[in-house]
């Protein structure tokens, strides 16, 4: 973490345990709704009432990886409340009172782990605080258990509920010295705990963007040109503005993200269904100059000619990876590759705003709407105190919602039409050739080995996607790819292939691509040393050791990497590379990201020399010492793998002509059914004695050179590119 | 034009252009957003419902196709026993992650556990697989169908 996150960190917590710096955890929720005596705020997240029912705010949004539910898991074990009574509620965009609210990177375990239960835990001290003074005893001859402090030299008790007035104005204790419940004594964190909204969602009473609904709202569909940076040169919308129910039409310009002139139009109507009907009638004329001539066919074929001479740029050179190879026992050399690929939530993006007397409030299904909230006020020439964002719940981010768009977009519509509610809504078709894309990629490897199969020089070359002269977001190479390392000779080196793709963060961003070519191209290399993939991963790892990958970044534990790799072939009764019998194959793949490591064994059947059927997947992880809440941490494993089976395996390819994304929908773009989910996903964690860290993604990057290495153990064919295909 | 329809048991009348497919005319006309929008072109499932029991794509049905019929959504779903048993697996289980497919889901399985209280893990599959989820919640999709299958046997037996 850098520095200024750290301070920024210091900074909300002393604000967020000032009480009464915030009533409510929503502006518009009066206090204490719903119950009939008053209710108190100990500090920004605990709000306990005279019921002693205990609410408990949660700050970050939530996408389907349980956050909404875990934050508050870890505040409700340090003020030692039964989970049982405690209620949930989401708090608003602000992360000057609440810390970082961001949805990615795995992120939010690290960061909060420590600040949450130390809100918690110095709320209870604020509660012991008052206790004592109106017991008139030391405060450390008292007890808490299930929201109830005791006192047992007298047999007092009392519910926290007595205090809480008290409380509220006793000084908050220092965090650093806080003191913390030893693990031990823990009764929240590690119990499986079902999700707070999850009674909601069956009733279809969960709220999520696209559900938002406000008095007099209307609805906007969007127009965006097809061409990634076209502006608009003409339109003819009288025909439009004409039919039943249409209020306005607006055009638009991001301009922030993606950067630079990325025109739309917006059709404003009493409908959704009502505007985006109305598209086919505005007679928009797009200017597209200069930027027809990006195509998928093309970017593959410079991709090729570029492997066929020098790199444009070294990367990484270690040692004389030419002079090394030149000498080795055994060459191998293979060429990888991955397409673009879209995020395809379910909900399509949307975004919904209210501009006015200068001021914009904002519902947004987002990852990042602090960071939304600062961009609308950049578009929009607004003071951060004009601009209020409410973060609800969203159909999945996957790293989408990373990057607000469409806030910025509704922005634009909603200030054209001050005082009326406008709800942003994407069709699927724009959902999709509108997106931020992983990146493609595309590797020419080379490897000398020795006489025992041990890597003596690795080459790599690396094209990659570029704009303005520099790789495209998240179309970068981390100079310490595995196994960089642990190899005496290593040349990575780098050419570019001009886009105007626009690219973001997908799920284990980088390594969903990096695990996929590197660990394929490692099961080449072992197999031609006579050894299996877990074999050669534990021989060039070496000793247990904490190696650091590069400067400030983070450091790769031999020890940890093999506990898992060991793990999941014990789980799976791994016996080494076994030649394929009647279309059956394993395959494994490690790979270590977002802090954690991961080792998956995927186990396949092919029929008819063409059918991939996924068996059984088997998971080891090590994500260090606790996992908070089991019961989402395996859903977030099992949820990962499938999601990595199906950018291996459903077909997923993002292809664009003349400059524009071809894909509509989820018949030319697939996601994986139910009938092609394997029948068992086995997860086991290795614990080890370090501060846990996040699983949003790094169970997913494994998977994929996994089932590629099992095809080839089925079928005896490398598979080398992405998505994955047996035949023709 | 005026239509009218039977919603969860409620008679309502909408006004709307008849090619306005169900979908928008529950959550722009009748306040029932729980039937949610994937794709539009039937090919996710998000929008799953029920016209006179039988599971139809709403992003894809004009509501004068729904005009004098009985219309189920999830909100209304657990009314039924079978309904309410799958809508308790699923609770039981915690089946959903960001919940967004889950009605959809939710109303297939009731249509699939009405039809043939004792689906095998084929046909489990088979019956679901119209039904996307984004965020891969289909190995508890399969346990809460098969849990909801074995309370209703228990229940016919009681």
């Amino acid at each position: 973490m850098s520095r200024s996150s750290t301070l920024n960190r210091r900074a909300f917590l002393t604000v967020a345990l000032a009480a009464g710096t915030a009533v409510t955890f929503t502006a518009d929720m009066a206090l204490a709704a719903g119950t009939k005596a008053k209710a108190v705020m100990l500090n920004a997240f605990i709000r306990i009432d005279a019921d002693n029912r205990v609410t408990i705010g949660s700050k970050n949004p939530e996408i389907g990886q349980g956050i909404r539910t875990m934050l508050p898991m870890l505040i409700a074990e340090e003020l030692d409340v039964d989970w049982s009574q405690v209620t949930i509620e989401p708090t608003l965009a602000n992360e000057a009172l609440y810390g970082p609210q961001s949805a990615g990177g795995s992120r939010s375990t690290p960061v909060n782990w420590m600040p949450m239960r130390q809100v918690g835990a110095a709320a209870r001290q604020m509660l012991l605080q008052a206790a004592a003074k109106a017991w008139s005893v030391e405060a450390a001859s008292l007890t808490t258990a299930s929201g109830q402090i005791h006192h047992k030299a007298s047999g007092r008790s009392a519910p926290y509920s007595a205090f809480i007035d008290q409380a509220a104005g006793q000084p908050s204790p220092s965090l650093a010295s806080v003191p913390l419940k030893a693990a031990s004594d823990f009764k929240i964190i590690g119990r499986p705990t079902p999700g707070v909204d999850t009674p909601a969602v069956v009733k279809g009473k969960a709220v999520f963007g696209i559900d938002v609904s406000l008095p007099g709202m209307v609805y906007a569909a969007i127009e965006l040109c097809p061409v990634f940076g076209g502006t608009l040169a003409s339109m003819d919308e009288a025909a439009t503005k004409a039919l039943p129910g249409i209020i306005a039409i607006v055009p638009l310009n991001s301009g922030i993200n993606p950067t630079g002139p990325n025109d739309a139009v917006a059709i404003v109507a009493n409908s959704w269904w009502t505007a985006n009907k109305a598209r086919q009638t505005l007679k928009a004329q797009w200017k597209t100059d200069g930027l027809t001539g990006f195509s998928t066919a093309g970017y593959e074929q410079a991709a090729a000619a570029l492997h066929k001479g020098a790199a444009q740029k070294d990367l990484v050179k270690i040692g004389d990876a030419s002079g090394a190879m030149a000498s080795a026992a055994k060459t191998v050399s293979a060429r990888y590759s991955y397409p673009f690929i879209a995020h395809a939530t379910l909900e399509p993006q949307n975004c919904t705003a209210l501009f006015s007397d200068g001021k914009i409030e904002i519902w947004a299904p987002s990852q990042t709407p602090a960071s939304g909230g600062k961009m609308v006020g950049q578009t929009l020439g607004l003071a951060p105190d004009a601009i209020t964002v409410h973060i609800t719940k969203a159909g999945g981010g996957f790293g989408r919602r990373l990057m607000n768009d469409y806030m910025v977009q509704v922005a634009q519509i909603a200030k054209a039409l001050p005082g009326r509610p406008v709800k942003l809504i994407y069709n699927r078709a724009d959902d999709m050739q509108h997106g931020f894309y992983r990146p493609a990629g595309w590797h020419q490897f080379e490897a000398g080995l020795d006489a025992n199969g041990a890597i003596v020089a690795l080459k790599d070359h690396f094209v990659t996607p570029s704009d303005k002269g520099f790789p495209v977001r998240a179309g970068d190479m981390n100079p310490a790819e595995f196994p960089a390392k642990f190899v005496a000779n290593v040349m990575f080196s780098q050419s570019m292939v001009p886009t105007n793709m626009p690219t973001g963060y997908l799920r284990a961003p980088t390594s969903n691509a990096m695990a996929f070519v590197f660990q394929g191209f490692l099961d080449e290399v072992a197999e031609a040393g006579g050894l299996d993939l877990p074999e050669l991963m534990r021989r060039t790892m070496g000793a247990a050791r904490a190696v650091p990958l590069y400067e400030r970044g983070p450091v790769f534990d031999t020890g940890r990497a093999r506990a898992v790799i060991d793990k999941v072939c014990a789980m799976a009764g791994w016996t080494g590379r076994t030649k394929g019998a009647e279309g059956k194959g394993r395959g494994f793949g490690f790979y270590f990201s977002h802090s954690g490591y991961f080792a998956e064994i995927v186990d396949i059947t092919v029929t008819q020399g063409t059918r991939i059927k996924v068996e059984k997947v088997y998971v080891a992880g090590d994500i260090g010492s606790h996992i908070i809440n089991p019961m989402h941490a395996e859903q977030q494993v099992q949820g990962a793998i499938i999601d990595g089976l199906a950018q291996a395996i459903a077909g997923q390819k993002i292809q664009q002509v003349d400059g524009a994304v071809t894909q509509k929908n989820f018949g030319d773009f697939p996601l994986l059914r139910i009938d092609a989910a394997p029948a068992q996903i086995e997860v086991a964690f290795v614990k080890t004695d370090v501060p846990p860290t996040g699983l949003g993604e790094p169970a997913l990057p494994p998977v994929i050179p996994a089932l590629a290495n099992a095809i080839y153990a089925a079928t005896g064919k490398r598979l080398r590119d992405l998505p994955l295909r047996l035949g023709a | 034009m005026a239509v009218q329809l039977t919603v969860n048991d409620a008679k309502r009348t909408v006004s709307a252009d008849p090619e306005k497919p169900l979908l928008w005319v529950l959550r722009e006309d009748l306040g029932l957003p729980g039937t949610k929008f994937g794709c539009g072109a039937g090919l996710c499932g998000a929008c799953t419902v029920m016209i006179d029991g039988k599971t139809v794509r709403a992003c894809m049905t004009p509501i004068s196709a729904a005009a004098g019929k009985h219309v189920t959504t999830i909100e209304h779903v657990a009314a039924t026993p079978v309904g309410k048993r799958v809508t308790e697996a699923w609770v039981e289980l915690d089946v959903p992650q960001c919940g967004y497919c889950q009605a959809g889901q939710i109303m297939s399985a009731t249509a699939l556990l009405t039809a043939q209280p004792k689906p095998d893990a084929a046909a489990i599959d088979a019956a679901m697989r119209g039904n996307l989820c984004r965020c891969a919640t289909y190995l508890r999709i399969r346990k809460a169908i098969q849990s909801a299958a074995n309370a209703g046997s228990e229940g016919a037996k009681a």
